[in-house]
């Protein structure tokens, strides 16, 4: 019995042999930049595609990819078409870190482009920038992304969520002045890095209450009647879109209604009204979501989704109308298109033959513009995306912006306005270099 | 006298175990030194995770298998594991054997916890009871009073040492993970395979078969049990920290209920209660999800069927292996080895009887 049972401790180890060697690839180049053959570049991201952290996130390697198959289509980039691989991590960090090994590795991707997630993402950037592989344009709004020193070859994209807090604080405390305010906010990185900057304006001693939410947790009652109590007449929501619903439906049921003013990540319109209705649905009861989050107040560092006279936005719908019919057009795709707009002219900047240094390079050059309303805080000592945002409210289920865009940095510099014009988009779409 | 010379080792391969066992350890180790050299980095990657995952199955199997409990919750002792290591190695800066060693201590301590009570639990109460640990341990780590020790819902970023200087200086990470995974691996499934072979074991068995006669028979029912939970969440807490090491993290996020169930998968698909199948059912477990995704990218499907297809493949490789090895893949095996032997059982018969 015993020899048996360790001769197929034998054959099993053999067995991982033979399947371990089947899934190795074979040999490659050493000399060659991984990624870039003579009319290719290869590049990843991880993003949930499924999980709880699915919903309108995981639109966006669809829509990386559909910008990337149009500017492929019209002669790529230096003569160089842009293939994206986009692998689903479930939001699960062990997942995030074996399928970037796997995009590296095995795939030898050019560079990282666009994964999705803090949790997950802060838990390969160590890899990436030890295998000095470009590591760009990471979706979440953390502050850690701008490490040049530590970690220079990771670039952040959006705003971060402090910047965007003190463009919120400034809003309200010049908006309320003598008004209570209360914060609802994700209790991790993301919610604290917002309510540092919301404290740098917001007066501390109009603070009535600040309820933290844990994401996963469904019922937020305790927190919303806490916040009802403090009889608070401006709610500050850090809060990804599935809270910024969960809150407003249950203050409803309390009869409480206050102005509701949200970070960006949780007030895309199309998203929260169809979260809304749903949540709503499952309840039993039927509600106009739209109706619901009119006169949310929020920052927006991309131009509006309807807005069919601005050139961006006309380009984007033209490439998801033709490339991903089926996915809604919102925020989401808005966004990953941005992003993927920007990678292209970083490419494009990189030259003729493009490296992994001369990418980096080419970014840390400064100078690119494209859908955002404010700068890039690009620079060989900042790895910071966007530098602020332009207050907007929704009125009509629909995102309007109002007065100019605005922009500030981490520290306790001032939020000044910003004047200049948002630079039009390249008639074809794509990047001159 | 040739004859004669050869009987002596050969009976001493039959009698002693642990001679047995030690040749089929170093066997295991040659064997993983000249697949991880043979392999790529990512291969090694996958190895690696081979290993860490073979070794919590292995416990699992042996509880499951051998003394009959069942654990919905074995991902809380590998999140245990993997914890503890980041905490001594990001905070105490411990060598990383004994970082290992801790995190056996610490997984084994709470499975002894918890064997107290799964000793009085059976069935669906003992499977209720540790599918709870395995939805809610992870989530203490955001608790207030911890949060600062580990890191919340974003948890711990590990830094795992490099290989020695001595390998050289272009020596990969990989195949240096793989390896300290795989000598892992080998040391488990030794001391498993004596426990198995050894009174406890028996004892085990007993209990499995009916605890009334053995009691009866004068084996502590409740003691074995509880042991036994120890020994395999123990094994677990070694997975974990190798897990932490090799995936460079310890956050809540990757000990999802997901992986509970794909141990307790490994082991049933591999074949409950046997070793060798416990590596098998790892080596499916981990590397089905990465060959499935691949095949569902290559097929260039729409994104709402795209994302899911990976888990529909999945489970029905699963549902096939079941279908057709009932008793896990490790019963295949058998069934192919018993098919194998009259053709070979000629010549050993041959043998005995010149002696």
């Amino acid at each position: 019995m015993t020899v048996r049972r360790h001769v197929s401790v034998a054959v099993a180890l053999t067995a991982t042999v033979a399947l371990a060697a089947a899934c190795a690839s074979g040999g490659d180049s050493a000399d060659a930049t991984p990624g870039v053959t003579a009319d290719t570049v290869t590049i990843g991201s991880t993003i949930p595609l499924t999980g709880t952290a699915a919903p309108g996130y995981s639109e966006q390697g669809p829509a990386a990819k559909a910008f990337f198959d149009y500017v492929s289509a019209n002669g790529g980039i230096n003569g160089r078409k842009i293939q994206l691989k986009y692998l689903d991590d479930a939001y699960n960090p062990a997942q995030t870190v074996t399928l970037t090994k796997q995009l590296v590795l095995q795939d030898k991707v050019f560079a990282i482009v666009g994964s999705l997630g803090t949790p997950t993402h802060t838990k390969v950037v160590d890899f990436l920038n030890s295998s000095r592989v470009p590591d760009l344009f990471v979706a979440s709004g953390c502050t850690c992304w701008d490490q040049p020193k530590a970690h220079p070859y990771t670039f952040g994209w959006q705003p971060d969520y402090t910047v965007e807090g003190k463009i919120l604080g400034d809003y309200v405390k010049k908006n309320f002045a003598g008004k209570k305010v209360a914060y609802f906010y994700q209790d991790d990185d993301f919610g604290h890095d917002g309510m540092k900057g919301l404290d740098k304006y917001v007066d501390q001693s109009l603070v009535v209450s600040r309820q933290p939410y844990q994401p996963g947790n469904t019922d937020v009652a305790a927190q919303v009647s806490a916040i009802a109590a403090s009889k608070a007449d401006v709610v500050v929501l850090e809060a990804i879109p599935a809270y910024t619903a969960l809150f407003k439906l249950t203050s409803l049921k309390l009869g409480y209604t206050p102005t509701l003013v949200a970070s960006s990540v949780g007030a895309d319109p199309i998203t929260v009204s169809g979260l809304l209705e749903n949540f709503a649905k499952q309840a039993g009861s039927s509600v106009k979501g739209q109706d619901l989050i009119e006169g949310l107040v929020t920052s927006a560092y991309l131009p509006a989704l309807d807005d069919t006279s601005n050139s961006w936005t006309a380009l984007f719908k033209k490439i998801h109308d033709q490339y991903i019919p089926n996915v809604p057009f919102d925020g989401n795709v808005y966004y990953a298109m941005s992003y993927a707009y920007t990678f292209t002219q970083a490419l494009a900047r990189a030259g003729q033959n493009p490296t992994r240094q001369g990418l980096v390079d080419a970014l840390q050059k400064g100078g690119l513009a494209g859908p955002g309303l404010v700068p890039f805080r690009y620079s060989a000592d900042s790895h910071a995306g966007f530098t602020g945002g332009q207050i907007a409210m929704v009125k009509g289920g629909k995102q309007v912006s109002a007065g100019t865009p605005l922009v500030t940095g981490d520290g306790d510099g001032a939020v000044t306005p910003y004047t200049q014009a948002q630079p039009q988009a390249p008639a074809n779409g794509i990047p001159a270099g | 006298m040739t004859a004669l010379a050869s009987a002596a080792p050969l009976r001493l391969w039959r009698q002693s175990t642990l001679v047995r066992h030690l040749t089929w350890s170093v066997l295991g180790l040659v064997v993983l030194y000249f697949v991880s050299t043979s392999l790529d980095a990512f291969a090694n990657l996958q190895l690696a995770q081979i290993c860490y995952t073979a070794i919590a199955t292995a416990g699992l199997t042996v509880l499951s298998g051998l003394s009959g409990q069942i654990s919905l919750g074995h991902g809380a002792f590998v999140a245990v594991g993997a914890y503890t290591t980041a905490v001594l190695l990001e905070h105490l800066q411990w060598p990383l054997a004994l970082v290992l060693l801790g995190s056996v201590v610490v997984g084994g301590a709470l499975g002894c916890l918890v064997g107290v009570a799964a000793a009085r639990l059976r069935g669906p109460y003992l499977a209720g009871a540790t599918l709870a640990l395995a939805v809610g341990l992870p989530s203490l780590a955001d608790y207030h009073g911890l949060r600062d020790l580990l890191g919340g819902a974003n948890g711990l970023i590990v830094t795992s040492e490099p290989p020695p200087l001595s390998l050289g200086e272009s020596f990969p990470l990989e195949r240096w993970q793989a390896w300290i995974c795989g000598l892992c691996l080998v040391i488990t499934l030794f001391l498993l395979s004596n426990l198995a072979s050894s009174r406890l074991g028996r004892d085990m068995r007993l209990v499995r078969e009916d605890e009334q006669a053995a009691a009866l028979s004068g084996v502590h029912v409740a003691r074995t049990q509880i042991v036994t939970f120890g020994i395999s969440a123990a094994f677990a807490g070694l997975a974990g920290g190798l897990f932490a090491i090799v995936n460079s993290l310890a956050a809540p996020g990757a000990f999802t209920l997901a992986l509970s169930l794909s141990l307790l998968t490994a082991a049933v698909v591999g074949g409950l209660g046997s070793l060798a199948g416990a590596v098998y059912g790892a080596v499916i477990v981990t590397l089905l999800p990465n060959w499935t995704a691949d095949l569902a990218q290559r097929a260039n499907l729409p994104r709402a069927i795209y994302a899911n297809i990976p888990l529909v493949l999945y489970g029905l490789v699963l549902i096939v292996v079941i279908v057709v090895f009932p008793g896990g893949i490790q019963s295949g095996v058998r069934k192919l080895g018993a098919l194998l032997r009259p053709a070979r059982s000629g010549r050993p018969q041959e043998n005995r009887q010149e002696t």
